[in-house]
């Protein structure tokens, strides 16, 4: 059992390792001064002073709402979008493409116009995160219903479901695993684009993990600045991780995992 | 029992268009085993979507009674849900209650011998035992008519033949009106009242007869041989018929 955990992980762990020599072998080199590259010892005293720091915690809490709700706001506007289109053909022309192109365009080019609509407001930053995040969850949803196995609807039909019980039944849980996929995605760039919001709206009075970026590179502080970095990237895949056992058990339930 | 007059279906239109079945007859009494049988392209899963509802015929007409119940070559489980609640979700969908709906799962599950996999999912069970839960949720309808879309056309010889004594015992019991289509001559002689021949592009009736093979039958018994090389003989005619 440990051992098996432990083939698992020493991967993981050397190339941790080998990021950290590269940027230690960069401090050695004295590649830049230390105010614009800290040393990996310097960035993690700096982040742990900060984990026992109150005012820390105030940011992520910030950040943490923030992209708690504009992700839940952008999953409930995309899983109703997503049906919406998937089901009536009109909207489906209509909206489709525009849908994918939505998601193809920066969620950042959308922040000066957020910034003129609603000022250096918590609405110009969920106005962008929301449309950052609802495409993929749309598109998650109408590719999870487009490919339900056909037999399986013809199956649920042919033993009673129609209509609205044909989707409680058969079609919502059919298309699950791509709306788990396209919420996985959704995750990713509402992240991104609330990173992004942080940087560019700094909202007064509302200490973020985007403001605490813009204040570290004020200051010159590059342990401070990478820490947060590291907070940043540790948040992500934590929600990664989260996401990744709800697809390995839904994989599980339904015998897809080999 | 099912009535079929003069049914055709067309798919697409112009030139272009292909006639699954031409003008097709068929009369079933009630609790009677009718096997169709036909080479591929005889348009036989169209007929059975037909019957079911679940496709409206381009000419004729037909009468099934209400909700017939389909089974098909994949077992067409839902992977999300467990044995029982595959079996229990066409009484979910007619609302009926849970403790009546419960008794009878485990009733039906029974039936299938089947009843200790009940908290199985479909993918822990082997392609015969998911093919006997489809039944168990096929007869879940409670239709007195069952439609069956070569059901053990995936399944080994060994399988196959315990499944259909299975099924066999089952339609006895609760006085079914079966319709069977399979491309297997020798399942046909071995369950079939009577036999249908469909010809194939367009789907016609080409032939049919009664079979007088008492039961129980066994598939390898001479009688159910003999009958099936003399219908084999017809369909390699019919399909010679269209190779030239």
């Amino acid at each position: 059992m440990l051992a098996r955990a432990w083939a698992g992980t020493w991967p993981k762990v050397l190339a941790v390792a080998i990021v950290l020599l590269v940027w230690q072998i960069a401090i050695w080199t004295e590649f830049r001064p230390p105010w614009a590259l800290a040393s990996p010892a310097d960035t993690f005293a700096d982040l742990g002073r900060s984990l026992g720091d109150e005012r820390f915690w105030l940011a992520v809490g910030i950040t943490m709402q923030r992209a708690v709700l504009g992700f839940v706001l952008a999953a409930g506007v995309g899983l109703l979008l997503g049906l919406a289109v998937a089901r009536v053909k009109v909207l489906r022309a209509a909206l489709g493409s525009m849908i994918t192109a939505l998601q193809t365009m920066p969620s950042i080019a959308w922040f000066p116009l957020a910034v003129l609509l609603f000022g250096l407001t918590e609405n110009a930053i969920m106005f962008v995160v929301i449309l950052g995040a609802t495409p993929s969850v749309a598109n998650g949803v109408i590719a999870g219903v487009d490919y339900v196995p056909p037999l399986l609807l013809r199956a649920g039909r042919n033993i009673g479901a129609k209509g609205i019980s044909l989707y409680r039944h058969v079609i919502a849980p059919a298309s699950l695993p791509a709306i788990v996929a396209g919420l996985k995605q959704g995750w990713a760039f509402s992240w991104r684009s609330l990173m992004a919001g942080e940087l560019l709206v700094g909202v007064a009075n509302r200490p973020s993990v985007g403001t605490r970026l813009t204040v570290f590179r004020d200051l010159n502080d590059s342990a401070g600045l990478i820490a947060t970095m590291i907070v940043i990237l540790v948040i992500g895949l934590l929600v990664d991780v989260a996401f990744g056992s709800a697809d390995q058990a839904i994989r599980r339930r339904w015998g897809i995992t080999e | 029992m099912i009535s079929i007059r003069n049914v055709s279906r067309t798919y697409g239109h112009g030139p272009g268009a292909v006639t699954a079945l031409d003008r097709l007859s068929l009369e079933i009494e009630p609790g009677e085993f009718v096997c169709v049988v036909g080479a591929s392209g005889c348009g036989k899963s169209t007929l059975l979507s037909l019957i079911a509802g679940l496709d409206t015929p381009t000419g004729g007409e037909i009468t099934a009674g209400r909700n017939p119940a389909l089974m098909f070559q994949e077992p067409a489980l839902f992977p999300w849900l467990t044995v029982e609640k595959n079996v229990g979700l066409p009484l979910k969908l007619r609302k009926v209650p849970r403790a009546e709906r419960e008794a009878k799962v485990a009733e039906l599950l029974a039936t299938v011998n089947l009843l200790e996999f009940a908290r199985k999912r479909p993918h822990e069970l082997s392609g015969g035992m998911r093919q006997r839960v489809a039944l168990a949720r096929t007869l879940a309808l409670d239709s007195p008519v069952l439609l069956m879309d070569e059901p053990f056309g995936a399944l080994d010889a060994m399988t196959r033949d315990l499944l259909h004594d299975e099924l066999e015992r089952i339609v006895q019991q609760r006085g079914l009106t079966v319709l069977f289509v399979t491309h297997n001559v020798r399942e046909a002689a071995r369950l079939g009242d009577r036999i249908v021949l469909l010809s194939s592009r367009p789907g016609r009736l080409k032939w049919q007869g009664r079979v007088d093979i008492p039961r129980p039958r066994r598939i390898d018994s001479p009688e159910v041989s003999s009958l099936a090389a003399e219908i084999t003989d017809r369909l390699r005619d019919e399909v010679a018929s269209h190779a030239r």
